[in-house]
């Protein structure tokens, strides 16, 4: 590939950037209506509207084109309606009938027309955000970017005056009827911004990368955010990041592999947006991956903890002061010998919680037992445990032998206020329902 | 017939020039089964069109401005049908295959409720295509297939993958796949074309369909592979059927639901892996999905809703290939999908019970009859309080129930048709025996039903009347007998629960 030219490269940034980001702005709202594939139907069917806004007005103006996507946003979103009300047909389903449908249509009446229109349906289908620049020769400012710019300016404008109503309608149907937001409109008004934007996107980006640039970004922020404003923040920076380091990697990418070609920006721009999501899905402080394995295995440690906690308490309840240190083999095989245990049992004693008794000292040693402040955590835990037994004794009317298991694993989840509200839910019991003894809480430290 | 005739037709411009032109001689290929009534159809609107045509635009003799329809002359149509032309046939014959299997597995796709799942699958052969492409520099159509299939598993696991990633739901899940997939594809087609050696227009087809290029070969193949998924899903049927309708009991009888997810996984795959050089890669979502989809509108049966779907599927593809046969410059693909288009909203349209006419109808008459019953106990009602003699004029009636005077004439009308209603004088009406009769049918259900609501579902008297309003309509015979057992068996008319005021 050449070196870099501002005239070019920065034009098709410029486009990328512009692409990517009128689409994700719209995109948020699909993803979190559960839309993402209108967007997919709308894409594909637009392309009847503009065959015949073109077979109409006989050019390729901006003017007859949106009117023949409005038309068409509308009209797949009413038959698709029109589908599942009268069809009883699946949603998905019915989408799938209808674009695929359109798009035959579309098809047919460009290949009819394709004598004397340079309207091919690979340029709608693929886009060639590299030739923009070319339009212009670089001078001035593409007539692409032009209309970009313009559906750019009027989803901020749409999303921005109609913010309040797009939430709510997003995110509680009901509170919006309530509120006298008819969401109807609110549907049909999104559903033609995009069918307009995905008009505008065709020259750049095509058809079916445009469902990258809607989707990908948003998806990607949905993950990485908790608020409606920060996700729409953060999927404008992912849609604009994508087309920077898009084209950076489609214009010099192959060449640092040795290829002397470049590829295509507008599907490279698709496919970092698919990288930036990856990243996303491993890497989400709340709910990647990564963070999700951790939080998981982090639970897992202090179950494993609890329970050699509680198994040392139980073990002390039955011997007889001067019996209690217990092996310390025996206490790894008994809750499972896994490096989890092993670990596990180590922490405790670092955190103090258990003491070294018999031969050897500190970690060699052959027999444990618990340490005063190891006594009260698990005392607290076993006081879990035996109310948990004697509440769903009380209140579920479940054989004896069926309580262990749930107040086995509830015991992990259950604070000192929830021990307070079983204490006094079942007034004060001394013993749980196998007849042993509930210790009391411990004192609270100072 | 050995031969092929190279008059010309419109596949000439499309269709390369057969490279086994010879060999082929006795392998004419099996005739469709004959679909004699669309046939004729389709046929009949045709000839007429062609007639209307005929004279305006003479064959042959196009100016680039035109996009009228060139209308195929009678010879060239008859051939085109009884499949004369050695490439229409194998078209034809290919096109067919393919809309058969596509409707056997859409309709597990379909109610699996995995009908877009194939969407995301066609597009994501794309990279698969073009890496093989890259990698071999080979264009046998077993080893780009291979590569889709390939890759086209990839997409269909990386959908599967992503519904379990917290917040992606299953529509973003497919657009993603989708649309990244796609991209991928694209930017190692944009190395393709950029090869010294790349002569990509091959692999193009595969975005499009270019049915009308078929080859011997690749009916054969689209043939071989439909054959397979036909019997495999005739094989599973049961399995299916299970895994379809009841997972939970499929799993509990010891079916493994996961295998047998994944062979009906498979079999998309296949089906739309063999149909991307038909149809294209975006409109193969079609012929899984149509077909499937206005069978349901006729059959609640598994099977027949199958065999329907098949033969649908099969019909448009006949159609499709044929018409883009006669007529110039119609992709095939797009014709096939656009027939199977008009078969669905044909079937929603005009389908026995589940089709929109029928449930117009349903409604419509519901509404008639609800009329009708309405009128009979305002009639009844007033009687009670009035004695059978009075005869009751318009006016009061209209006070009866908020019903205007235009849909309560019409009512009347009906009612003194049927002969439950007679008039007398001026405005006034009267129930013949027989009226009085189904009146107090319809009077005693109502009151029955009034009656148990408030004794059981201890609902106030003034408000039952008007969910006994709704119900009195619609309830049977069976209910009434259980209603008048609740009732302690009230033989007459129970009285009103209301306190009327005589008017």
């Amino acid at each position: 590939m050449e070196s870099w030219v501002w005239t070019i490269d920065g034009w098709i940034i410029l486009v990328g950037v512009l692409s990517a980001c009128s689409c994700t702005l719209l995109g948020n709202y699909l993803v979190l209506r559960k839309m993402s594939l209108m967007g997919d139907a709308i894409s594909h069917a637009v392309l009847p509207g503009l065959a015949i806004a073109f077979l109409v007005s006989g050019s390729r103006s901006a003017l007859p084109m949106l009117f023949g996507a409005i038309a068409a946003g509308a009209l797949t979103t009413v038959l698709t309606e029109a589908v599942v009300r009268f069809g009883k047909v699946e949603q998905g389903a019915a989408m799938g009938v209808v674009f695929s449908v359109l798009f035959a249509l579309g098809l047919i009446l460009i290949r009819q027309a394709a004598d004397h229109v340079d309207l091919d349906p690979g340029c709608v289908l693929y886009g060639n955000i590299a030739q923009i620049p070319l339009d212009a020769f670089g001078e001035t400012l593409p007539p692409a970017a032009i209309n970009l710019l313009i559906v750019m300016a009027l989803n901020l404008l749409c999303v921005g005056l109609f913010y309040k109503e797009l939430k709510i309608t997003t995110f509680d149907p009901e509170l919006a009827s309530a509120l006298g937001i008819n969401a109807q409109v609110v549907h049909y008004g999104l559903m033609i911004l995009v069918a307009i934007t995905t008009v505008a996107n065709f020259e750049s980006v095509g058809s079916i990368l445009v469902i990258a640039m809607l989707i990908v970004p948003a998806a990607a922020a949905h993950l990485l955010t908790e608020r409606l404003g920060s996700m729409i923040l953060v999927s404008l920076v992912i849609a604009a990041a994508s087309a920077v380091i898009g084209h950076i990697l489609a214009a010099f990418g192959p060449g640092w592999l040795g290829i002397a070609a470049a590829t295509n920006t507008s599907a490279m721009i698709a496919v970092v947006a698919g990288a930036f999501l990856f990243v996303a899905i491993l890497a989400a402080p709340q709910h990647g991956a990564i963070s999700r394995l951790y939080h998981r295995l982090a639970l897992r440690r202090s179950i494993v903890q609890e329970d050699i906690l509680g198994l040392l308490h139980r073990l002390h309840e039955m011997a007889p002061a001067q019996l209690r240190p217990v092996g310390r083999q025996d206490v790894v095989l008994a809750v499972g010998d896994t490096l989890l245990s092993r670990r596990g049992l180590r922490a405790l004693e670092r955190r103090g919680y258990i003491e070294s008794a018999g031969e050897g000292r500190g970690r060699r040693a052959d027999r444990i037992c618990l340490s005063a402040a190891g006594l009260a955590a698990a005392s607290g835990l076993v006081r879990s445990h035996r109310l948990w037994e004697a509440y769903i004794a009380k209140h579920f009317e479940l054989p004896l032998d069926h309580l262990h298991f749930s107040a086995e694993r509830a015991e992990h989840f259950i604070t000192p206020a929830m021990r307070q509200e079983l204490s006094a839910d079942l007034t004060g019991p001394q013993r749980d329902p196998h007849g042993k003894e509930i210790p009391p809480e411990a004192e609270q430290k100072p | 017939m050995n031969r092929q005739r190279n008059e010309p037709n419109s596949h000439a411009a499309e269709a390369p020039a057969d490279p086994i032109g010879g060999i082929r001689a006795k392998k004419s290929l099996p005739r469709l089964r004959p679909c004699a009534a669309v046939a004729f159809l389709a046929a009949l609107s045709i000839a007429v069109a062609s007639a209307a045509a005929a004279e305006d635009h003479p064959h042959g003799q196009r100016s680039i401005t035109d996009t009228t329809l060139e209308w195929p002359s009678w010879v060239e149509f008859v051939r085109v049908l009884s499949l004369r032309d050695y490439n229409t046939r194998v078209v034809v014959l290919g096109t067919v295959l393919l809309g058969t299997a596509a409707g056997v597995v859409g309709t597990f796709a379909y109610l699996r409720k995995r009908a877009l799942m194939g969407d995301a699958l066609s597009h994501a052969t794309l990279p698969g295509i073009a890496a093989v492409f890259l990698w071999l520099g080979s264009k046998d159509l077993p080893i780009l297939i291979a590569g889709a299939a390939a890759s086209g598993v990839l997409g269909v696991l990386a959908v599967i993958a992503l519904r379990q990633v917290p917040r992606i739901r299953a529509d973003a899940a497919i657009g993603i796949v989708l649309s990244v997939f796609f991209g991928a594809g694209m930017v190692l087609f944009s190395f393709v074309q950029q090869m010294r050696t790349g002569n990509e227009a091959g692999l193009q087809t595969f975005i499009y369909g270019k049915a009308a290029a078929m080859l011997q070969g690749d009916a054969v193949l689209i043939g071989a592979c439909g054959l397979m998924v036909i019997s495999v899903a005739a094989a599973l049927f049961k399995e299916f059927r299970l895994v379809c309708f009841d997972q939970a009991f499929a799993s509990a009888s010891g079916f493994h639901v996961v295998f047998i997810d994944l062979i009906m996984m498979a079999l998309v795959v296949l089906t739309t892996v063999v149909g991307l050089q038909a149809v294209g890669l975006i409109l193969i979502v079609a012929l899984l999905i149509i077909p499937a989809a206005s069978a349901r509108f006729w059959t609640d049966g598994l099977l027949v809703m199958t065999l329907l779907a098949a033969l649908i599927g099969a019909v448009s593809g006949w159609l499709g290939s044929t018409f883009s046969a006669l007529l110039p410059r119609l992709p095939t693909g797009a014709v096939i999908v656009m027939c199977a288009g008009l078969i669905f909203f044909v079937s929603m349209l005009l389908a026995p019970r589940r089709g929109v006419v029928a449930s117009l109808m349903r409604r419509w008459m519901l509404q008639r009859k609800i009329g009708y019953q309405h009128l009979l106990r305002a009639l009844v009602e007033r009687e009670e309080m009035e004695g059978e003699d009075a005869a009751i004029e318009l006016r009061r009636l209209l006070r009866a129930r908020s019903w205007s005077p235009k849909i309560l004439r019409r009512i009347i009308r009906r009612a003194v048709r049927e002969g439950a209603v007679v008039r007398v004088g001026q405005d006034g009406l009267r129930l013949t025996t027989g009226g009085r009769v189904e009146a107090t049918r319809i009077l005693r259900n109502h009151r029955l039903w009034e009656m148990y609501l408030i004794r059981y579902a201890d609902i106030a008297p003034s408000h039952v009347d008007r969910d006994a309003d709704e119900v009195e309509h619609v309830l049977s015979e069976a209910i009434v007998r259980e209603l008048e057992r609740a009732m302690d068996a009230v033989v007459n008319v129970p009285p009103s629960p209301h306190l009327y005021e005589a008017r």
